[in-house]
């Protein structure tokens, strides 16, 4: 058993078009850097230097992880991850 | 080009004045493939402003699982601004996520005139298209 973890549409040109992937870690960052590893640029679409990008939102199952742990919210086998583009913008 | 029923317009319409002067958006679901808006979703502007809106993150991702499970994809996104015309500014093109979508922008900047246009965004690049009413299509609901 992994974890999987669901792609959005903008993101699967990393996956070869793939809708979902699986992975394994004993965090979120350590899964993200799995899926590097075979996803490779997957990992710098999602994170930058001080962790979650601003935009981008990331959920363990069926919570936000900006309200769990972030990059340190701990993930096991059987979890699903989901990945969705935040859906924002503005009139500047 | 985006063909779209009058009443699903008139609800985009609606809900973007009702909403002033904060911005509103929202979601109109259709069977994946099809390019047909169809199920009109207003959503939450979690920012509750007059200039940036950003759906809520729980929401968005109950509307996208239910949209998942009904083979359906965000066939429309539509959003107002309140001061400023119905353009994609570069805000909006630089967050733009989904280059399947029609992009609706309304403004309610004149309480007596409807702007409502609509764009594809992709790659940074705005593409403004023709907005076909179709009194033929039936409206949902």
């Amino acid at each position: 058993m992994a974890i999987e973890v669901r792609i959005p549409t903008i993101l699967r040109t990393y996956t070869g078009g793939a809708k979902s992937v699986e992975g394994s870690g004993a965090t979120l960052a350590e899964l993200l850097g799995d899926l590097d590893s075979r996803h490779s640029g997957l990992r710098e679409r999602l994170v930058d230097g001080s962790g979650l990008r601003r935009f981008v939102n990331v959920y363990l199952n069926d919570e936000d992880v900006r309200f769990l742990g972030g990059l340190e919210t701990p993930v096991k086998d059987g979890d699903t991850v989901t990945v969705l583009p935040a859906v924002a913008g503005g009139q500047r | 080009m985006l063909t779209i029923a009058p009443g699903l317009r008139a609800k985009i319409i609606a809900h973007a004045r009702a909403d002033h002067p904060d911005e509103a958006c929202g979601v109109i679901a259709g069977p994946a493939g099809s390019d047909r808006p169809e199920r009109f979703i207003p959503m939450l502007n979690a920012e509750r402003s007059p200039t940036f809106y950003r759906f809520d993150s729980m929401e968005q991702f109950r509307v996208w699982r239910e949209m998942d499970e009904r083979d359906e994809e965000p066939v429309v996104i539509y959003h107002s601004h309140t001061a400023t015309e119905a353009y994609p500014s570069r805000t909006d093109i630089s967050y733009a996520s989904e280059p399947g979508a029609h992009y609706v922008l309304v403004s309610t900047r004149d309480p007596d005139v409807d702007e409502f246009r609509s764009f594809r965004i992709a790659d940074g690049t705005v593409t403004e298209e023709e907005v076909r009413v179709a009194a033929g299509l039936t409206d949902p609901e």
